[in-house]
């Protein structure tokens, strides 16, 4: 296990990745893995496009309709917009707060596989009887009663995810308060790790009320427990309160990174400081903490009472105090800067607008006499799709731009990248914003089709020639990956120009072990600072040259997900009653997730040294492609 | 990572007082053992004693509460330094764990 | 990390646990993961509080007819007094007394294998009396909070066992130090649970 660069085959590679506890590998079995599944959800968007493009359109059945919307909804929030964030995360974070790699690298690994194989069981549902029909939120009162498998594919698949996504949340939040480099402190930490920070601060208490609710619709439905069957004493508003303790804080568990990265790139490409630093921090947090006192009103119509609609509206407008002192400071951090138009950049530009009109929605429906009139229709519809698609779709594309050299080592083409943005700039609005008027013509969300000659045929006809273009943008960036895949022309520590955080000042991609010396952090902006003052290596040290203490690698995560993998068919098949063979498998998985848990506590595992002199040779190649 | 851990063989003197410091501590340890074994006792007489449920219930939540306290602080070693940060996270948890089961009591709608 | 380095109770560090980054990292980590599982028993918590003594119409058995104190007197005490064996088995570990702290150690999962044999015999009870876990909305809400505490106390004493055979022949070094540790940190944190439990569910149950 030197650090020596060698040529390796193709199984070779499969095996290294599958094993690694490298954060930046995970990253990129994220974003692979994470963008498979946005090709997935985008394809399902396109289906439910198509059957509305025009009234009375069979192109769907009812009951395909039903599972193709719930499952766009789902794989967009758990299987594609979570992981591509938390691919950046893992590819940057460690990287900005000049650690070596995470506090839990087998976790890290760990808690990918358990989501990659959650994502994939849950998948699987299509081929084995039918998707889940009850829309991203399963609402119980509607989900007991649905045939066939698909709510337990929904169920157990989501469930594993969570471990994953519950793991990832707490490596992160021990990697930053405990693996800062010398210097970093709290308030010097780049805005990325900020919210990264606070995102998976929102994972660790979001994502239990999930599970839990989750663990009843599965007794429920295995066990013949009763907690949501009425009939029973059961009570279904108890799914709806505990999936919106979770679903609310999910929706900031999204936008918060991407608040991060706009940050990042507002400071890149305007060559100056981030305006308000302090104030975008905290307001950071008071997100974070907000986002758990406002999750009823999504159930305003839910008949609460008065008092806690009031309650919940007052805080739901509370939220756009901090948001919009973002939004100010962003303004504020653009304003008199040297700006540059690089393909991050319009897509940050971009995004304000885009969000704002999505966040004043968000207000308007927090006036609970006026959701009564917008709920279930398609503004509500067009609403979410302006925050998630306008915040969180907007700064994954262009993170993507914004690190892909720093995660593969090259460039992505530049005038690609324009054409990819303005085809999805446009195709966006025009598909989302004329929703607005939909939902308030009374086009109601989650139906099949509709009548014609109501006045909402032209409308959603733009909306559907929208969607096509937003494909046609992603099918640019796909291609904009191969051909950038194949020139492979390989690039500097900073290939921005402009880099001002301690990524910048490392080899792209960088070395396994990251920093050869541990970096001594002097301010905000740590490699901007040592470029004005300027020092050619890029940081200061905080220690000699010496020996580096790495982990191994370990197939037991893959060994851990797939056990509960194996055990959710035979869960889910237990539940017919006809199939003896499903109490086994199910004891099976079990057997074999518990058994590798046991061997991997039970066996040392004590991770192994670089010594300095592989060091030395290392950086006399200035060896930078940062294979083993 | 692992060369950040360095030994150092303490003097007889040192030896000794970290071991008296830590008997005390264990004594002290004792002392809220009793207290919780004491306040258990209180909350199950309050309740065999059949006093009104309006009395009782705040009071045998108070003991809990009490008993939490004991347990996190002297227990789980919450009272020693550079354990900020894991009690905010605590607090943080019991927060979100209070507005849960809030909600659940008062608007479950029947 | 040298794991044959020998340690004198005058070597041994004043924080063996966090003596080391991965000890530290643990250290955090695991705090994190209870301040998860708080969220967790509370969503249990909430659901059983607003499904108490709901039923099919017509329900007979409640909170009130159904639970004993005596017994529940009897797992409380035997719960509490194994939070403080554990204690007495971390102040052994940092005396760097490794036969005491595997002394205490056994006394401790002994205690909390006799909790889980009475809740088992409690459960066992409840269902000859009709109580099963499909009766009511209610018995699925007690049984799954209760339940899953049980369940937190079994993976507790493998945890505990695990680790004491483990590490049997070869005794107490800043590696294992941090994972005797959080066991300990565990099991206070399944006591806590349990004063929850025998607060809202029995005690509370009782008054009716």
């Amino acid at each position: 296990m030197s650090s020596i660069a060698q040529k390796k085959g193709f199984g070779a590679t499969i095996w290294d990745y599958m094993t690694t506890v490298d954060h930046k590998k995970i990253a990129i079995l994220y974003l692979i893995s994470g963008g498979f599944f946005f090709l997935v959800g985008g394809l399902e968007a396109m289906l439910i496009r198509i059957q509305l493009m025009k009234a009375g359109n069979d192109f769907l059945s009812a009951g395909t309709y039903n599972e193709v919307m719930t499952m766009h909804g789902t794989t967009m929030i758990f299987l594609a917009a979570m992981p591509l964030l938390l691919a950046f995360m893992n590819a940057v974070m460690p990287l900005q707060i000049g650690a070596r790699d995470v506090a839990f690298p087998f976790l890290n690994s760990l808690g990918f596989w358990l989501f990659l194989f959650g994502g994939i069981f849950l998948n699987l549902s299509w081929f084995m009887g039918g998707a889940p029909d009850a829309g991203w939120t399963n609402y119980a009162s509607l989900a007991i009663a649905s045939e066939g498998h698909g709510i337990d594919f929904y169920a157990l698949g989501l469930t594993i995810s969570g471990f994953g996504t519950l793991i990832a949340g707490i490596n992160f939040v021990v990697t930053i308060i405990n693996m800062r480099a010398p210097g970093m402190t709290y308030m010097r930490m780049p805005l990325f790790t900020w919210t990264t920070f606070v995102a998976s601060v929102l994972i660790i208490f979001a994502f239990p009320p999930l599970t839990v609710g989750i663990f009843f619709m599965v007794f429920d439905r295995m066990f013949g427990a009763n907690f949501f069957d009425v009939t029973m004493g059961g009570n279904t508003i108890i799914w709806e309160h505990l999936f919106w303790i979770f679903g609310h804080p999910e929706v900031y568990i999204l936008v918060l990174p991407a608040f991060g990265i706009f940050s990042e790139i507002f400071a890149i490409f305007s060559r100056k400081r981030l305006f308000g630093y302090t104030a975008l921090v905290f307001a950071t947090i008071l997100i974070g903490f907000y986002g758990f006192m406002v999750w009823a009103h999504h159930m305003f119509t839910v008949g609460l009472g008065p008092t806690a609609n009031a309650v919940f509206a007052l805080a739901t407008m509370a939220i756009a105090v901090p948001t919009g002192i973002k939004i100010f400071n962003w303004l504020l951090t653009i304003w008199g800067g040297s700006i540059t138009f690089t393909t991050p950049m319009i897509y940050a530009i971009a995004f304000i607008p885009s969000f704002v009109a999505g966040g004043v929605t968000g207000v308007m429906q927090a006036i609970a006499p006026l959701d009564y009139q917008l709920h279930d229709s398609y503004f509500i519809v067009a609403h979410f799709h302006y925050v998630i698609v306008g915040g969180v779709v907007l700064a994954i594309l262009a993170g993507t731009h914004l690190y892909w050299p720093k995660m593969f080592g090259t460039m992505l083409n530049e005038k690609l990248g324009k054409w990819t943005f303005w085809f999805f700039f446009i195709g966006f609005h025009l598909t989302f914003f004329i929703q607005h008027f939909l939902g308030l013509m009374g086009m109601p969300r989650r139906v099949y089709t509709f009548v014609g000659d109501q006045g909402w045929d032209l409308y959603n006809a733009i909306s559907s020639v929208g969607a096509l273009f937003m494909a046609i943008g992603v099918i640019i960036m796909l291609v904009n990956v191969i051909m950038t895949t194949v020139k492979n022309e390989r690039v500097g520590n900073d290939p921005w120009g402009d880099g001002r955080t301690l990524e910048w000042a490392i080899p792209s991609p960088p070395p396994f072990y990251n920093f050869a010396q541990t970096p001594l952090v002097r301010g905000l902006d740590s490699y901007w600072i040592e470029k004005m003052e300027g020092n050619k290596k890029g940081m200061t040290f905080a220690e000699p040259l010496g020996d580096i203490h790495m982990p191994n690698n370990s197939f037991i995560p893959v060994v851990i997900s797939l056990g509960l993998f194996i055990a959710s068919f035979g869960a889910l098949y237990h539940l017919d009653g006809d199939k003896p063979w499903a109490l086994p498998v199910l004891i099976i998985g079990l057997a074999i997730t518990f058994i590798s848990m046991l061997v991997r506590s039970l066996k040392d595992d004590l991770g192994f040294h670089i010594t300095k002199a592989e060091l030395l040779e290392d950086q006399k190649r200035g060896e930078t492609d940062g294979s083993k | 990572m692992a060369h950040d851990e360095q030994t150092t063989e303490r003097s007889q003197t040192e030896y000794e007082f970290l071991r008296r410091k830590r008997a005390e501590e264990m004594r002290g340890q004792l002392t809220s053992f009793a207290m919780m074994i004491f306040l258990t006792l209180i909350a199950f007489t309050a309740v065999a004693a059949d006093f009104s449920p309006y009395l009782i219930v705040p009071i045998i939540l108070l003991l809990a509460a009490v008993q939490v306290v004991l347990q996190l602080y002297h227990f789980m070693h919450l009272k020693e330094k550079g354990t900020g940060m894991i009690a905010f996270f605590m607090y943080s948890g019991m927060f979100v764990a209070f507005i849960t089961i809030l909600a659940l009591v008062t608007i479950v709608w029947w | 990390m040298d794991l044959n380095k020998q340690y004198t109770p005058r070597t041994w560090p004043d924080h063996p646990e966090t003596a080391t980054m991965e000890g530290k990292n643990k250290f955090v980590g695991f705090w994190l993961l209870l301040a998860a599982e708080t969220v967790t028993f509370a969503s249990l918590f909430a659901t059983y509080l607003a499904l108490k003594d709901k039923g099919p119409s017509g329900m007979e058995l409640s909170a009130s007819q159904l639970f004993e104190l005596p017994l529940v007197f009897a797992m409380t005490m035997i719960l509490l007094t194994s939070s403080l064996t554990s204690v007495y088995a971390m102040y052994h570990m940092k005396n760097h007394n490794f036969k005491a702290m595997q002394a205490w150690l056994g006394i401790t999962v002994l205690l909390g294998a006799t909790f889980l044999g009475l809740e088992i015999y409690e459960f066992n009870h409840y269902v000859h009396l009709g109580f099963g876990y499909t009766h009511s909305a209610f018995s699925a809400a007690f049984y799954t909070l209760v339940g899953t505490h049980g369940a937190h106390v079994l993976f507790g004493l493998c945890w505990f066992i695990a680790l004491m055979l483990r590490n049997a022949k070869r005794g107490l070094n800043t590696y294992n130090a941090p994972k005797f540790f959080l066991v300990s940190l565990y099991w206070h944190f399944i006591d806590v649970v349990w004063v929850f439990i025998f607060t809202v569910v029995y005690l509370m149950g009782v008054i009716g």
